[in-house]
């Protein structure tokens, strides 16, 4: 007599999946593992692992004295190096109560904006080319070339350059550096319309991006999303305005707000802060006062014993360092409260219910870099 | 009706916007002398590094064989990462006195994560950057220099 086993037969479509993405993978820009949970196509929920590339910058830290520190937070955000060694001196200055000659001041406020477009432009290449359009890598990259550039001649390298020092800073600007400055926003302002026609415009990439991931104003503040993520969704966060620091209460310029917090106008608040920084790096580069590149500083800087903390706006949002010192010329303790870490814990919240090649648009428009979650 | 419209301006919108996009893409397709890519083995002996551009650390040397380094040991202590060792050696003066001189001043290149503050501590200016950066050997040890050159001595106008 013949048996018949009656197997379960299950619906594919119905049944939940777990793949994981990455943690080599192209669209997370580093080594982020997500473990996803699809249904057919669709996202039903999000795991992100990370840890991947932890180096214990925190830990690393506490041994080292205060201008050593500075090269460690380069390798934090590597695309914003410039804007986290500015948090760490400003710490070090406000703590000793220095006061850095204005020259400085406005050359690391250049220098931030800079530093700030040029991350944006990376962002731009590979937000292109996580949605297919590899033209955009090579020509985003092509000027952000123009940056680093400057960059290279003035301080020498061109993604970690540990140029700040507390007080100050490592030496004074090359003599180029103002010509190159203006002739690149000239040509920026002319190729950022390329911008505009390869991408802004193109009807697949709006399709795309339209109404996907939303992130509510209400959510992005309790997530903590900040920085042009945040923003677009309405949530004003911007601490150059709200806690004015090196020479931004001086220049004129808007913190753009965005309200639908989709993943397109999320795109649309990093196109408008590259113009936004060219305006004020063009009010600035002209009347950079003469005077000391650097402040007067004791050889071994000893923060007096108390808790310390700074915040500066990196390109990705909100760049806090937090320091307990006591009295040593080491801190005790140390901490960096990260934009990327807190924005990517709002992905499972805005990619649930969406299909899975837009999970990758929408992570590609939160822009993380994964040194600076796992630091 | 409506949608009827809507299904062929959506068309003729997203036609224009590839060409839009296209334009840009063509017109540098016609312009090949907006092109920057390098072609870099090939250039190597036009390539011209800027002035201040941080290959690795050297000791700069003079005709005669004199650097400026008195072995004080700061660039050691001030180098994050342990890139720099430090060997002493004690020489006798003519005066009877015993005068600290390095022995082998000894600069990992593997661990530099290039930072200055070496160079920007040492008192007495003895360091300098270097401008090569073909840095690629097929052994780690090849990468731990010692930049005083062998028959090297201190410069005369130094004091400490
Ligand atoms: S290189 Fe400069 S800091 Fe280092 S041991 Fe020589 S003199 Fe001292
Ligand atoms: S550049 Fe920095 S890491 Fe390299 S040897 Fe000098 S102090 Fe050490």
């Amino acid at each position: 007599m013949k048996e018949v086993i009656n197997l379960p037969v299950k619906n594919i479509e119905e049944e939940e999946y777990h793949i994981n993405m990455g943690p080599q993978h192209p669209s997370t820009h580093g080594v982020l593992r997500l473990v996803v949970s699809l249904q057919g196509e669709i996202v039903k929920s999000l795991k992100p692992h990370c840890g991947y590339i932890h180096r214990g910058i925190e830990k690393m830290c506490e041994k080292d004295t205060y201008p050593q520190i500075i090269h460690l937070t380069d390798r934090m955000d590597y695309l914003s190096a410039h804007i986290n060694n500015h948090a760490v001196c400003l710490l070090v200055e406000k703590a000793l109560e220095v006061e850095v000659p204005e020259r400085v001041k406005y050359i690391r406020t250049i220098i931030d904006e800079l530093n700030r477009i040029a991350s944006h432009q990376l962002w731009w290449c590979s937000f292109g080319m996580d949605m297919g359009g590899l033209t955009c890598f090579f020509y985003g990259l092509r000027d952000r070339e123009k940056i680093l550039d400057i960059f290279e001649e003035s301080f020498g390298s061109r993604l970690l350059h540990s140029y700040y020092t507390p007080g100050g800073l490592m030496m004074d600007i090359h003599p180029n550096f103002q010509k190159g400055v203006k002739d690149f926003i000239k040509y920026f302002r002319k190729k950022i319309k390329d911008y505009d026609d390869i991408l802004t415009g193109n009807i697949i990439m709006q399709e795309r991006t339209k109404g996907i991931g939303v992130l509510t104003k209400e959510d992005a503040i309790s997530y903590g999303v900040i920085g042009p993520s945040g923003r677009a969704s309405g949530f004003s966060c911007d601490v150059r305005k709200h806690h004015p620091y090196g020479v931004y209460d001086k220049a004129d310029f808007r913190e753009i707000l965005g309200n639908d917090g989709d993943t397109f106008t999320r795109y649309l608040m990093r196109m408008h802060e590259m113009r936004e920084s060219m305006k004020i790096i063009e009010q600035l580069i002209d009347n950079i006062p003469a005077g000391d590149y650097t402040a007067k500083m004791k050889a071994v800087i000893k923060l007096p014993a108390g808790e310390y903390y700074q915040r500066v706006e990196a390109a990705r949002g909100e760049l806090g360092v937090y320091v307990v010192s006591d009295g040593n010329k080491t801190p005790y303790r140390m901490k960096f409260r990260s934009p990327n870490f807190s924005n990517l814990s709002a992905l499972d919240h805005i990619s649930r219910g969406v299909k899975i090649a837009d999970l990758v648009a929408i992570g590609g428009s939160l822009d993380y870099v994964i040194p600076d979650i796992d630091r | 009706m409506n949608s009827f419209f809507k299904y062929f301006t959506d068309i003729f919108r997203a036609v224009k916007s590839l060409l839009t996009g296209m334009k840009v893409t063509g017109r540098y397709f016609f312009s090949p002398w907006e092109i920057v890519t390098q072609q870099y083995p090939e250039n190597r002996n036009k390539l011209k590094m800027y002035d201040r551009f941080k290959g690795e650390v050297i000791m700069p040397h003079n005709e005669q064989n004199f650097h400026r380094c008195t072995g004080c040991g700061i660039c050691e202590t001030n180098c994050p990462n342990g890139s720099i060792e430090i060997i002493q050696d004690r020489i006798d003066m003519p005066d009877g006195k015993k005068k600290r001189i390095i022995s082998k001043h000894i600069y990992h290149l593997s661990m530099c994560t290039f930072c200055g503050l070496c160079i920007k501590s040492c008192p007495s200016n003895a360091l300098a950057w270097g401008q090569k950066f073909e840095h690629a050997v097929y052994d780690r040890s090849k990468l731990s220099k010692i930049l005083n050159q062998p028959g090297s001595s201190i410069i005369k106008d130094i004091v400490e």
